[in-house]
């Protein structure tokens, strides 16, 4: 009972979930059959070369199934009943620390799987087409597979552990996927570095797991969340700062921004459904699943807010002076993250529209990833956006749906984006105060900026007179490539208003995030200056990148150019902050491992090796010399008794 | 009375002791070593009268099997190295050393 | 039971060592045979062990030297029979990644003519003893192996070794003898103090009785937990003891270096659990803020060493540094999580890094160099090899899924709830074990394949066979770890009583219980 009242008190909505039925009590298939997938390709080896992507691709496929069929069974259950728990195994039990492997299935969860399973499922045909060249396809297939069992154990687990299970399980596969073509140094490199920057925001959600343990004695979100209201406001903050710090690793928020942009060297596909669609966006899946532990900490949601701020601008900032397509629209994801971050902040309005928003960028960001995955299949790899132009006329499907993928983002009235960014910075004025204004107008701003980079990206690709190389020979690409992008553009233009609508979304929501206030108001007072950004930012691309022709290679600029080129110094800062000291720091410790401990000890040997050297001399072979000593030491032990007699 | 055997026993330890100190000749050394245990001897033997039990005596006996025993192998040690070194100095057999 | 599973690898290393000259294959195929045997008795114990029983199981107790009270006492706990069963399971893996370690002509570094059966002999001998060991309860008779184990490694490092063999052997023997003396003369000290207590005795169950422990004055009880402390300190090796490690494991021929550090160690770790906590509660309570420090430092050290190594097996000892902080870290962190994890930890680490060993121990034979700038894009070339060296090393940096997470896990919770900041200083772990092996990884499998690995063959048939039964373990101790939990609390729980310690509550509890 008093877990009730606590819950109440918390203004959080019930957590007492039911066993699951049906369909959903095997809710671990979903994860089993991607996880079955990837281990048959990797066990079998070359034997599965040849239907090897079927395999997978039919794994995922079969994922999306149950999927559907848990989401159609939820809708047929009462809403206060949708929460359901499928009971697993035990995991680990010492004493009091008792983990189980659970399974929850409730809205919040399924909306992911629906996403992860349905978006990863069109990667996967996609990747058919476009890995079919690789002599690894298999291996590719395998990780992907692997990938998606890990993001649903991610979303399903009922537990933090459970969570982290997932969570390293997707850096995991990211780590694969990015340095997939690992003869490439930079691609090894990159992918060690999303690791290792990975780890650090592990970090954070270790400790703040072990807080959890230590304050709640359970780490299942049913306890963690029942008791938080009876925990020292202290604990709360920190445990939402450090999940904070394990969500800014995942989702490469500020300031572990730095690995996104060279995760780009995985292939496309791999940066469509990780790195834009689905994992990077685990970090607002776990501000969002912790809300019961932000609502109680203002001083927690402020701190994410301003990450979230903070991202929006700087990703947007980068995105504005890439020349690399992958990596403008890793800038761009960067910066729609921080929307989402921003959102999860905000609170209980905020929540709904940072899952929706969530939703429709994992439509329109894989679409244009895709799509540009479309454009490079075309232009034999090249990735330098200067040296594309024209080519709406070649690819045509391409250019349609990047181009309906280009207006949801850019927030054009009607089209997904539309719905869930103004829902966004309209919540952000609605939070109020001084606090509320700065980081709304700087969401407007941010807004604007979007605008500009996406007009830009558009304009040099598409539009403007063919730069091409000369041995490049664009064409449109094959159909297994091009229904995934159509059918993600339906989801471009459609998501958002199909959530939003009726405030359809955060009814579905409500059990697990509560009820919002108010319904959402379809026109705010901001509507129409967002509006007016979004087309000073077109018009300024117009401008610069139609009106005028591209040069091939970039023009030097001016410092703020060559500021955001270079990512806004961030991994230089990484390098002279912690990789030089941190090498320095090896370096020393392995001189004084060697010469001061082991020198001790190696010290010591060699004095006692020269004390006995030394002492040996005594032995001089002489005969008497020998019997002298032996005269003198019997002396000395005769003498001796006679001492101790007296 | 028999105290002045121990005193005996005593001077001609003695005397061996010297000798196997100063003496070079591997021979005289070796005679000395023999004067040295036919002293401790001596010096069992007048124990053993002095309180009349054999003890002494037995273990007399004993040294001088140890003794005879290390005759045969201290002169046959010195034979072999007064063929091969032409010589019967101590100090000239060193090698074992350090 | 206990008995045959010393003797029989025992009699198996007198048999092989008898073996006519030239019968190498015969050697070979007997020393399998006996440690297959050995391993398949060991694994009918665990089936028939019943956790929830007596503590002590299998127990056997004759009189060994009457006159001082000296038994030969065996018998096995849920730790015990864990370690047992990871030594019995790694050796004849060891044997059999080894089949041609011994008789290889070698580089110019390898000594001029090796006999394969001494090595296969003492292989066993050392089966035998690592047994023993973790069987004995009996602490004069836990000594007696303990230090009997030196020799077959030492003739091990020492005759099949690397470049620096003796030198290396050497270094392990004082180390482990330095480490041993101390120890027997808290061994003799605790024969005094039990003596003064009315009743000479080495048994262990009598040691741990109130009657004997009552009787021991808290200054006597601080040096014999130190005797026995810094021998096991050095065995396991925590910092700043473990110069030795680096030294033996990168010498030693790379089978026998999987038992070192795999199995060896633990006998340290597995000392510091059952005998210094139980045998002088009061004294590691007492010393427990030293340890906690020096199990810190050594994981971060030991973490930060390793990334700055350019020697693969060096790079692999220097990651057992810092594991092995996080064993003793939970050992004395008298929680049951933390210790239930740190012996969970002791077996996950033995095949984790044993694979890591094997793996490289492949590598090292294929191309003749340990150093990591040797290679480069080995996985394009021999891609199994690079898969099961990534699911090892993955499973060495803690990643959830495989075994070693589980146990990292249990350490660092159980830790967090009594002690805060050594728990989240050993976090930092977690980011540099990612950085030294994937920066390993990195410079030795991805990239442009070097000019000197390009005609690299792959794992052979039987190299296969020797890693997949330890990946198989890795990965279902990481799912399912809870036969192996199962075994190991009930021991644990046992500890913690005899150390008057309880699991912190949780804080919500607490407060809720003052209202």
């Amino acid at each position: 009972m008093t877990t009730m009242n606590a819950v109440l008190a918390a203004g959080g909505p019930e957590l007492h979930p039911q066993a699951a039925e049906g369909v959903q009590s095997v809710a671990w298939l979903l994860i089993a059959l991607p996880l079955a997938g990837a281990a048959i390709l990797l066990l079998s080896g070359r034997r599965t070369d040849k239907w090897g992507h079927l395999l997978g691709t039919a794994m995922s496929l079969g994922a999306f199934v149950v999927g559907v069929l848990a989401f159609f069974q939820m809708l047929g259950q009462h809403a206060d009943g949708r929460s359901r728990l499928v009971h697993l195994f035990p995991f680990i039990s010492a004493g009091s620390l008792k983990v189980d492997m659970n399974l929850l299935v409730d809205p919040l969860s399924i909306s992911f799987v629906l996403l992860i399973t349905g978006v990863g499922s069109l990667i996967h045909i996609y990747s058919i087409g476009y890995m079919s060249h690789d002599p690894d396809r298999r291996r590719f297939f395998a990780y992907l597979n692997l990938f998606v069992a890990a993001m649903l154990l991610l979303v399903l687990a009922d537990n933090y552990v459970g969570l982290y299970i997932g969570w390293e399980g997707v850096g995991l596969a990211s780590y694969l996927l990015i340095g997939f073509w690992q003869h490439k140094p930079s691609a090894a490199t990159a992918a060690k570095k999303a690791f290792i920057v990975n780890r650090v925001g592990d970090f954070g959600l270790s400790v703040a797991i072990m807080v959890m343990f230590a304050t709640f004695g359970s780490l299942s979100y049913q306890d963690v969340f029942g008791q938080a209201s009876q925990a020292s406001q202290g604990t709360i903050t920190a445990i939402g700062l450090l999940l904070l710090l394990g969500a800014c690793g995942k989702s490469a928020q500020l300031p572990l921004q730095s690995w996104l942009l060279d995760a780009m060297e995985g292939p496309t596909p791999v940066s469509a459904l990780i790195h834009a669609a689905t994992m990077v966006t685990a970090g607002v899946y776990l501000i969002v699943r912790s809300h019961a532990i932000y609502e109680l900490s203002p001083d927690a949601r402020l701190l994410v807010t301003i990450v979230g701020v903070a991202t929006l601008l700087a990703g947007a900032i980068i995105g504005c002076a890439k020349d690399d397509i992958k990596k403008a629209l890793a800038g761009s994801t960067m910066s729609q993250i921080g929307y989402m971050v921003l959102a999860a902040g905000l609170g209980r309005p905020g929540y709904v529209f940072a899952i929706a928003h969530l939703i429709a960028h994992g439509f329109f960001k894989a679409g244009m990833f895709l799509g540009a995955g479309s454009v490079m299949h075309a232009m034999n790899d090249d990735v330098n956006m200067r040296k594309f132009g024209g080519l709406r006329k070649v690819m045509p499907i391409t250019f349609a749906t990047f181009g309906l993928g280009y207006l949801a983002i850019i927030g054009f009235p009607g089209l997904s984006g539309w719905w869930t960014k103004d829902g966004i910075i309209d919540a952000a004025f609605e939070k109020g105060g001084t606090s509320g204004q700065i980081l709304g107008w700087l969401a407007l701003i941010g807004a604007g900026i979007t605008a500009y980079y996406m007009s830009r990206l558009m304009f040099m690709t598409f539009f403007g007179e063919p730069r091409w190389d000369e041995d490049v020979h664009p064409h449109e690409s094959p159909k297994v490539m091009t229904v995934p992008l159509i059918l993600l553009a339906i989801g471009s233009v459609a998501g958002g208003a199909f959530l939003i609508l009726g405030d359809r979304f955060a009814k579905f929501l409500a059990p697990v995030v509560g009820e919002p206030e108010a319904s959402h108001r379809l026109i705010t007072p901001y509507t129409a200056i967002v509006f007016a950004l979004m087309v000073v930012g077109v018009g300024l691309a117009y401008v610069q990148y139609l009106r005028r022709p591209v040069p091939r290679t970039a023009p030097a600029g001016n410092p703020a150019v060559t500021f955001a080129r270079k990512d806004l110094y961030g991994d230089a800062l990484n390098e002279s902050l912690l990789m030089r000291p941190g090498q320095w720091l090896t370096r020393l410790t392995v001189f004084f491992d060697n010469r001061g401990v082991d020198g001790v000890v190696n010290g010591l040997a060699a004095f006692i090796g020269g004390t006995s050297g030394r002492v040996r001399r005594v032995q001089t072979g002489f005969v008497r010399s020998y019997a002298l000593s032996m005269f003198v030491g019997a002396a000395l032990v005769v003498g001796a008794l006679f001492l101790v007699r007296i | 009375m028999t105290g002045h055997y121990l005193v005996l026993s005593a001077i001609l330890f003695t005397i061996g002791g010297i000798g196997v100190l100063i003496r070079r000749n591997a021979i005289v050394v070796f005679m000395c070593v023999e004067l040295m245990l036919n002293a401790t001897n001596l010096a069992f033997v007048s124990f053993a009268r002095m309180h009349g039990s054999l003890d002494g005596q037995i273990i007399a006996f004993f040294v001088m099997v140890v003794a005879a025993a290390e005759v045969v192998v201290g002169l046959a040690i010195i034979m072999t190295i007064f063929r091969s070194r032409k010589s019967s100095s101590v100090d000239d057999a060193n090698l074992l050393k350090y | 039971m206990l008995t045959a599973l010393i003797a029989i690898p025992a009699v198996g290393a007198l048999l092989v060592a008898l073996l006519p000259k030239g019968r190498d294959a015969l050697a070979k195929q007997v020393a399998l045979g006996v440690t297959l045997v050995v391993a398949v008795l060991s694994i009918v114990m665990a089936v028939q062990f019943d956790p929830n029983g007596k503590r002590f199981q299998f127990t056997e107790k004759y009189w060994w030297i009457k006159q001082f009270g000296v038994h030969y006492a065996v018998g096995v706990d849920g730790v015990a029979l864990v370690l047992i069963l990871l030594s019995t399971i790694l050796v004849p893996l060891v044997v059999l990644a080894s089949w041609n370690d011994a008789d290889r002509s070698g580089g110019v570094d390898a000594p001029p003519k090796r006999s394969v059966k001494t090595y296969f002999a003492l292989l066993l001998a050392l089966e035998a003893m690592m047994v023993g060991v973790f069987a004995a309860t009996d602490v004069f008779l836990f000594y007696v192996f303990f230090e009997a184990m030196l020799i077959p490694v030492y003739f091990i490092i020492g005759s099949y070794g690397g470049p620096q063999r003796s030198y290396a052997a050497v270094k392990f023997l004082l180390y482990s003898l330095f480490g041993g003396l101390l120890m027997l003369a808290a061994v003799i000290g605790l024969y005094v103090v039990s003596a003064n207590a009315g009743h000479g005795t080495f048994l262990f169950d009598e040691l741990r009785a109130p009657e004997i422990l009552h009787h021991i004055s808290p200054t006597t009880a601080k040096w014999l937990f130190l005797g026995f402390f810094i021998a096991f300190a050095i065995k396991a090796p925590l910092v700043p003891f473990h110069t030795w490690l680096p030294d033996a494991a990168g010498q030693a021929p790379a089978g026998a270096a999987v038992l070192i550090v795999g199995v060896l160690d633990k006998v340290g770790t597995f000392g510091m659990l059952r005998f210094c906590l139980e045998l002088f509660p009061g004294a590691s309570k007492w010393f427990t803020p030293v340890v906690l420090t020096l199990s810190v430092i050594g994981i971060v050290y030991g973490a930060v060493l390793a990334i700055g190594q350019v020697d693969i097996k060096r790079l692999i000892a220097y990651t057992s540094v810092s594991h092995f902080g996080f064993i003793t870290l939970g050992i004395f962190a008298m929680t049951s999580s933390g210790q239930s994890g740190a012996t969970l930890y002791m077996v996950n680490h033995g095949f984790s890094t044993g694979a890591l060993f094997l793996l490289a121990g492949f590598m090292i034979s294929r191309r003749g160099s340990a150093r990591i700038d040797a290679y480069g894009g080995v996985q394009k070339v021999a891609p199994l090899l690079a898969g099961t060296f990534l699911v090892a090393g993955l499973s060495g940096l803690s990643l959830p899924g495989l075994s070693s997470f589980v146990s990292e896990f249990m350490v660092l919770v159980g830790t967090f709830s009594r002690y805060k900041v050594p728990a989240v200083i050993a976090t930092v772990g977690i980011i540099l074990a990612a950085i030294y092996i994937l920066w390993m990884y990195q410079r030795t499998m991805n990239g442009p394949t070097a000019e000197a690995v390009k005609g690299m063959k792959d794992l052979s048939k039987r190299e296969l066979i020797v890693v997949a039964p330890i990946i198989a373990i890795i990965v279902a101790l990481g799912f399912y770890p809870k036969p192996v939990l199962d075994a190991i609390n009930p021991s644990v729980k046992q500890t913690l009583i005899q150390v008057h310690q309880q699991d912190p509550k949780p804080t919500v509890a607490e407060k809720g219980s003052h209202q």
